[in-house]
């Protein structure tokens, strides 16, 4: 929540490396998930189109969202669905609490739902006296240890099964020491299997919502969002209002790229499409606001909302990867997660969009091709411009354009760096140096490029024939 | 003013002026020349069973063979009565918790992801392909086509309250990527290819 100190990035990401072989295990992991990616997508004769077509979709929406919020909610309304509209985070968490009050119920069984973790839902319930249990099996686990989750699609991924083992063993009485992913599945099922049997309202999130029809799409590989909205009366949907797409068709396009794009996989297990309720039960949906009209305000930033969460800019960044979804203190972490948080909150997450080396692989794995490398170097300029940026890396950025700027001062920083780093190697190696933590300083050059030029050069060369 | 009303009115100021066409989708339809060899290669490796069958009596010794007829099964297939109880379709969800087998029909099945297609009017009640311990989906060959396109092509207007793309046994890797079949769902699933 905002009145805790969030650790920057850059400091978590120290603590996170400390554990060298765990940070090479977490690396390897993800590698692991994106090389499935991969291997899906060559599959796919028209990858490449299926993902323009896809961000051509993406960008009429965006275009024409305010008609196609109006259709969709028409449209949901014949069918029967009850549909509300949150202006931000608190909004949000009243209504499903007044949902839940309506029908005095105390309990909730949830599944995977990024944006009540944005809303920070569960803690909004709990001092209501209301207790919720996340049903993803990943969610279940970082829950049980009070953890927020390290991956929008993974969950639990920063976490070994000696892990997960422990907290079972403290919350399940599972055996202390049976590591065993198939025995500790089975035992979160069996307690799960009970809660699904016993709660009144079933809480969702929404991959796909669909203007021309009123219906939404649930995708889960676990079945977890199914068994807990078939068995309850009461199913909360809730959506960001970005998860619009016009029609049904469409969900054609997306339903080839999102698992593919996530885990490898074809499609996942169960699409779920809910149009109408039950007899004699309700389906809620809830539509979300929360800074999206804002950041579809911001030209150079809009796009992010054609995200469809599948995770893939994640498991692909080098940085992500080597620093763990924590040190992202934002819901979604990762590339994207750097690209939407300072729309959210642009003191609190300055950081994020330096926590990036900028090498596109983001960008090219995108299933609806968000620019999100570009957008991580104008939120850098954004950010330094509004002054959020601390004072040192102000100062060496300023530094560093009046030396370029300038030939004169740039040939005399120049040698003198080289004079330095020769003759004064301590002045430069040593933790001031940010560079020097994980590097060795590069051998000197005896001369400038410069210099060698001058020497070397067509005419250089030509006044020496002559 | 309401939160939908100012939600909209700054999504109407926001949105960019310029409205972008939608794309032409069928760019996309790409023919898989053997569309039956690939559900049966990815339903394999997504964890489910292929077995071909000419008849519904194939499909009765099978089960007979392989599961435990004492165990509770249901289906909605008259032709299956013989095996599987078909009165318990307007029961209370929550009686289903003790289903050993659920037998169901799909519409049609996509060979690129082998997903079935199921609706209302097949699943007896919706919660029924979940909350079974094991699966088994019968679908026509003649009903297995390429790809999601196609799919939606084939459901275009199709009325339900709700339906479902099933593909393979619910599974979960949320253990340190190691895949375990029956998360919360079926533990396994075969489909019935029926001539």
């Amino acid at each position: 929540m905002s009145s805790e100190k969030t650790i920057e990035h850059s400091e978590a990401a120290a603590r996170f490396n400390k554990d060298v072989e765990r940070v090479n295990w977490h690396d390897e992991t993800l590698w692991f998930v994106r090389e499935k990616r991969d291997k899906s997508a060559h599959q796919i004769l028209d990858w490449e189109l299926l993902r323009e077509t896809a961000s051509k979709i993406k960008n009429n929406v965006l275009s024409n969202i305010h008609d196609y919020l109006l259709e969709f909610e028409a449209n949901a309304q014949k069918n029967g669905i009850i549909v509300h509209w949150a202006a931000d985070a608190k909004g949000h968490n009243e209504i499903v609490h007044s949902i839940m009050a309506k029908h005095d119920v105390k309990q909730m069984v949830k599944s995977k739902s990024m944006l009540t973790e944005e809303c920070h839902l569960n803690d909004y319930l709990a001092e209501k006296g209301i207790e919720v249990i996340d049903s993803d099996l990943g969610e279940y686990i970082v829950q049980l240890r009070k953890e927020p989750p390290s991956h929008i699609v993974l969950p639990a991924i920063h976490l070994k099964k000696e892990d997960v083992s422990e907290t079972f063993h403290e919350h399940l009485g599972t055996e202390k020491g049976n590591i065993d992913p198939q025995y500790l599945t089975e035992s979160a099922r069996l307690s799960l299997r009970d809660t699904f049997l016993t709660r009144k309202v079933a809480l969702t999130g929404v991959n796909f919502a669909i203007a021309e029809t009123g219906e939404i799409v649930v995708c889960t590989n676990e079945g977890n969002a199914d068994m807990g909205a078939h068995l309850a009366d009461v199913h909360i949907a809730c959506m960001g209002f970005e998860k619009l797409i016009p029609q049904r068709k469409h969900l054609g396009v997306f339903l080839r790229l999102l698992a593919r794009s996530a885990t490898g996989q074809p499609i996942t297990t169960f699409s779920s499409h809910f149009k109408k309720p039950r007899d004699g039960k309700e389906i809620h949906i809830v539509i979300v606001d929360n800074g999206r009209s804002t950041q579809l305000g911001r030209e150079d930033f809009r796009n992010s909302l054609k995200c469809i969460r599948c995770g893939a800019c994640m498991n692909t960044c080098p940085v992500y990867r080597r620093s763990g979804g924590h040190s992202y203190h934002n819901a979604v972490a990762g590339p994207i997660g750097s690209i939407l948080a300072p729309n959210l909150d642009m003191s609190k997450n300055a950081d994020l969009p330096f926590a990036s080396t900028l090498c596109g692989s983001c960008t090219n794995v995108c299933p609806v091709k968000i620019d999100i490398h570009d957008q991580l170097y104008k939120w850098r300029q954004v950010l330094v411009k509004e002054g959020h940026t601390p004072t040192v890396k102000t100062i060496a950025m300023k530094t560093m354009s009046t030396v370029l700027a300038n030939p004169t001062i740039f040939n005399i920083a120049g040698k003198s760096g080289r004079f330095v780093m020769k003759n004064i190697p301590g002045l430069v190696n040593n933790k001031m140096n940010k560079w020097y933590d994980q590097r060795e300083m590069p051998d000197v050059p005896e001369e400038s490029f410069r210099e060698w030029y001058k020497k070397n050069s067509r005419e250089a060369k030509a006044k020496d024939n002559e | 003013m309401s939160s939908k009303e100012d939600i909209l009115k700054k999504i109407k100021q926001n949105q960019p002026a310029l409205m972008t066409e939608l794309p032409d989708l069928n760019l996309l339809s790409s023919d898989n020349p053997d569309v039956f060899v690939t559900y049966k290669t990815v339903l394999k490796n997504i964890g489910g069973d292929p077995v071909e069958v000419a008849n519904y009596d194939e499909i009765i010794h099978y089960i007979k063979s392989n599961y435990n007829l004492k165990k509770r099964i249901i289906t909605t297939i008259p032709e299956l009565s013989e095996i599987g109880s078909l009165d318990w379709t307007n029961d209370d969800p929550h009686s289903l918790q003790d289903v050993e087998l659920n037998i169901l029909k799909a519409h049609f099945g996509v060979a690129e992801n082998s997903a079935l297609w199921v609706t209302d009017d097949v699943l007896g009640q919706r919660v029924s392909p979940f909350i079974a311990q094991y699966l088994a989906i019968i679908v026509h060959k003649k009903d297995i086509i390429a790809t999601m396109h196609q799919a939606y092509e084939r459901i275009g207007n199709q009325e339900y309250g709700f339906g479902t793309f099933i593909a393979g046994p619910s599974k979960t890797a949320d253990i340190e990527q190691s895949l375990v079949l029956g998360a919360h769902g079926a533990r396994g699933l075969i489909v019935f290819l029926l001539d």
